[in-house]
């Protein structure tokens, strides 16, 4: 596919609005639908569109395997390391309220802000992993 | 320090959960077998130090991220879920330690690092299971250790692994989805996930249907996990052709945590409400009870598969212990906890020593027939094996005649002969299998050109470490009945 | 609309959920096997956030002139429900390519069939994947 030059244009413009309403899906969850879940799938959507594109040897170059894998892991290690912050500072675990000082609001929107993103580390590379292992498949080298 | 230990609760999940995914993050096996070790011995002492918390002061209430229950997520120790955290955590200290010969024999050695993480999550997800006090928290540690399980038999050395997994697969997500679809209709008619809160509003819900609806989903949902008769055709399978470590674990744990969940839904949210004399519960356990106890030990005798042969004998335990919540009364109760922890050890010991010969014999695969000679190749595993085997038959002095002794003495009281006529049989079946495996081990000649060679000594350890337990309990009951007791003392009080 | 028919999303239910369950059961091909606990798993979900819609709500929105709040709990808990469902999903998928390089087939009879008449045939290692 990336001898069509029309496909080619196209999704080098439409890739970074992708990755960008990903983030915004992750960052808005707290107002209106979104998350974490939602926008990790929409952020993979957005690699594994480029890797339909231009090969899946080119996505991997963009992202490699051990990235991928080293993501899964870092964003659960985010979740649980809120949890142990919570219980650091003095609360319970996944206490939200303590972690900031003065306005237990701001702790609980802190809380979800990092947990969120935890989980849209972990969504977005668990679904390019799965792409780049199903995809991977038809290809003998 | 003690503001770590009053947050034990949270952390005899968070410790385990939070290993599977530094071990995956390091990659290498002789890490991940050391995380697994240190997390599983961690969860053992964070069991008991809670058992003795709970033994001395009652139940303590964890309120998850502060939110206080029944609008937060609440992890709630009593007598019935610190003996559960002990028995196993128990199992999983005394298996993890000690697998790392037959993992690295069975397992890619790429992938060994991938089984310890999920050996992690499953231990994570059973331990939250037997912790937790809010309904679709339970579910999602359901799912947890489910899909962990799934993935440790499909790692199994042969091809039918793959199979016995997407089979097991398939029941147990029917299973989850059936419990699920119950706790939907209990919050529709109570408006609450908390298990304390929804027993007390469901004393107060008018219109039973739904109710009893969600009973019924509950039943066969959590059955299926627990592998009721007839709802058992994942175990044979599962258990047979999954990697030892696994099928060790997991035949020690997993279905017992189900039994737990089924236990906490029966006597302390539905019994209060007094909804055991609409449907005829109790007659049902009786029957598939004892319809598992007897013909599956039947099956059992004529297995050829020596794995398949010990997994369908787990379904006729587990059939003992549902036969507690068929008589129900203290007595059968307290035989039935008991079992929880008394098969834990047995069957747990069983598939251990069996890992030793699977590592020790040619081409892994084992029949029945393979065992031949094995008390003179491998004299101390062959005496673990009859130990344990008699400890599933129920011989005096092992932990499963406690069991059996305690199931006798209910069904008597409440009048069940045929009941104390079935388990008597069904142990004389289970003699019968037992007596087949020892019998091709002692009395046949090994075949030509076998070694004298033993299990290595850190599997021996392990093995001969559950045996021990096997025969410990049996012996020393103050833990495994005093607790049993005090649980079911617990469960059968909770009627007001 | 109320009444018998005012029900409708229970109807709809339980037609996914016996719809389900019966591709589950009645077809022998694995994947389809999949598709099968898929639709049955997102009938749950049915189950869970039809009733807590109210007619007329909003969103929770703690403001003045609105009153009446739809249920957002089951959609929090649908959402892991979701997620969960996915995972298994994937897993299926992975065992049932894994089953097609071990046994060339992933029709459940054959399978079984191939089982029954090469009982021994896998006591060598799996078919490895291409590490990728």
């Amino acid at each position: 596919m990336k001898d069509d030059i029309i496909l080619r244009v196209a999704a080098k413009i439409v890739m970074p609005f992708m990755l960008l309403f990903g983030l915004y899906v992750q960052f808005h969850g707290d107002f209106g639908p979104g998350g974490g879940f939602q926008a990790g799938v929409i952020a993979a959507a957005a690699i594994v569109f480029y890797g339909l594109i231009f090969g899946l040897d080119a996505a991997r170059r963009l992202v490699p395997d051990r990235l991928v894998e080293a993501l899964v892991a870092l964003g659960v290690l985010i979740y649980a390391g809120v949890g142990i912050a919570g219980l650091l500072l003095g609360g319970a675990y996944l206490d939200y309220f303590v972690l900031d000082a003065h306005d237990t609001v701001h702790g609980q929107h802190r809380g979800i802000f990092w947990v969120e993103a935890g989980v849209g580390i972990t969504v977005s590379a668990v679904m390019l992993k799965l792409f780049y292992m199903f995809a991977g498949r038809g290809q003998k080298e | 320090m003690p503001s770590i230990l009053e947050h034990a609760p949270a952390l005899q999940v968070v410790l385990p959960l939070a290993a599977a995914p530094l071990i995956v993050l390091v990659r290498s096996a002789a890490f991940a077998w050391a995380a697994a070790s240190a997390v599983s011995y961690a969860s053992l002492a964070i069991a008991v130090l809670l058992a003795l918390r709970v033994a001395e002061g009652g139940a303590i209430s964890y309120a998850i991220g502060s939110w206080q229950p029944p609008i937060g997520i609440e992890y709630r120790v009593d007598a019935l879920s610190a003996f559960m955290l002990v028995a196993v955590s128990l199992t999983a200290a005394l298996v993890a330690p000690h697998a790392r010969r037959i993992v690295s024999a069975e397992v890619a050695a790429d992938r060994v690092y991938l089984l310890y993480a999920m050996y992690c999550l499953c231990l994570a997800g059973l331990l939250g299971m037997a912790i937790t006090g809010d309904a679709f928290n339970l579910f999602v540690f359901l799912e947890i250790s489910s899909l962990a399980m799934y993935v440790l038999i499909a790692l199994g050395p042969r091809r039918r692994a793959l199979l016995a997994a997407f089979q097991y697969m398939l029941l147990g997500t029917v299973g989850a989805t059936f419990y699920v679809i119950g706790v939907g209709f209990l919050y529709l008619m109570t408006g609450t996930l908390n298990l304390v809160d929804m027993a007390e509003r469901l004393q107060a819900v008018e219109d039973l249907r739904p109710v009893l609806a969600a009973l019924a989903f509950i039943t066969v949902g959590i059955g299926l996990k627990l592998a009721l008769f007839p709802l058992h055709q994942w175990l044979p399978n599962a258990y047979a052709f999954s990697p030892s470590m696994a099928s060790t674990f997991i035949a020690a744990t997993a279905t017992k945590v189900s039994v737990y969940v089924l236990l906490r839904y029966y006597f302390m949210v539905f019994d209060p409400a007094a909804l055991f004399d609409r449907l005829p519960t109790r007659e049902l356990f009786l029957a598939l009870s004892v319809a598992a106890m007897v013909t599956a030990s039947l099956v059992a005798v004529f297995e050829q598969d020596v794995k398949r042969l010990f997994a369908y004998s787990s379904v006729a335990q587990i059939g003992y212990i549902t036969l507690g919540i068929g008589v129900d009364n203290v007595d059968s109760l307290t035989g039935s906890i008991a079992h929880l922890l008394n098969h834990g050890v047995t069957k747990g010991a069983i598939f251990a020593l069996l890992g030793g010969v699977a590592l020790r014999s040619a081409g892994g695969a084992m029949s029945v027939q393979s065992l031949a000679g094995l008390g003179a190749r491998m004299p101390l595993t062959a005496l673990g094996l009859v130990i344990a085997g008699l400890s599933l038959i129920g011989v005096p002095g092992t932990a499963g005649f406690v069991t059996k002794w305690y199931l006798v003495i209910g069904a008597i009281d409440a009048g069940l002969w045929w009941v104390v006529a079935a388990i008597l049989a069904s142990s004389l079946i289970a003699a019968v299998y037992v007596w087949r495996v020892v019998e091709i081990a002692y009395l046949r000649p090994a075949p030509a050109g076998g070694r004298r060679e033993e299990a290595p000594l850190s599997m021996l350890v392990g093995a001969l470490g559950l045996v021990a337990l096997s025969v410990y309990f049996g012996l020393e009951t103050s833990f495994s009945v005093g607790g049993a007791r005090e649980a079911a003392e617990l469960l059968l009080g909770a009627q007001p | 609309m109320s009444g018998f028919w005012g029900h409708y999303t229970y109807f709809v239910t339980v037609f996914l959920m016996v719809a389900g369950l019966y591709i589950l059961i009645a077809r022998g091909n694995l994947l389809k096997k999949l598709i099968g606990l898929s639709v049955f798993q997102t009938s749950v979900y049915l189950l869970y956030i039809a009733p807590g819609k109210l007619v007329g709500a909003t969103a929770p929105i703690l403001a003045d002139g609105y009153a009446v709040y739809s249920n957002p709990l089951p959609h929090v808990l649908i959402l892991t429900a979701i997620v969960v469902g996915v995972a298994t999903l994937a897993l299926g998928l992975a065992i049932a390519v894994r089953i097609r390089d071990a046994y060339g087939t992933i029709e459940e009879d054959e399978i079984l069939e191939r089982d029954r008449s090469e009982p021994d045939a896998d006591a060598e290692p799996l078919a490895r994947p291409e590490r990728s």
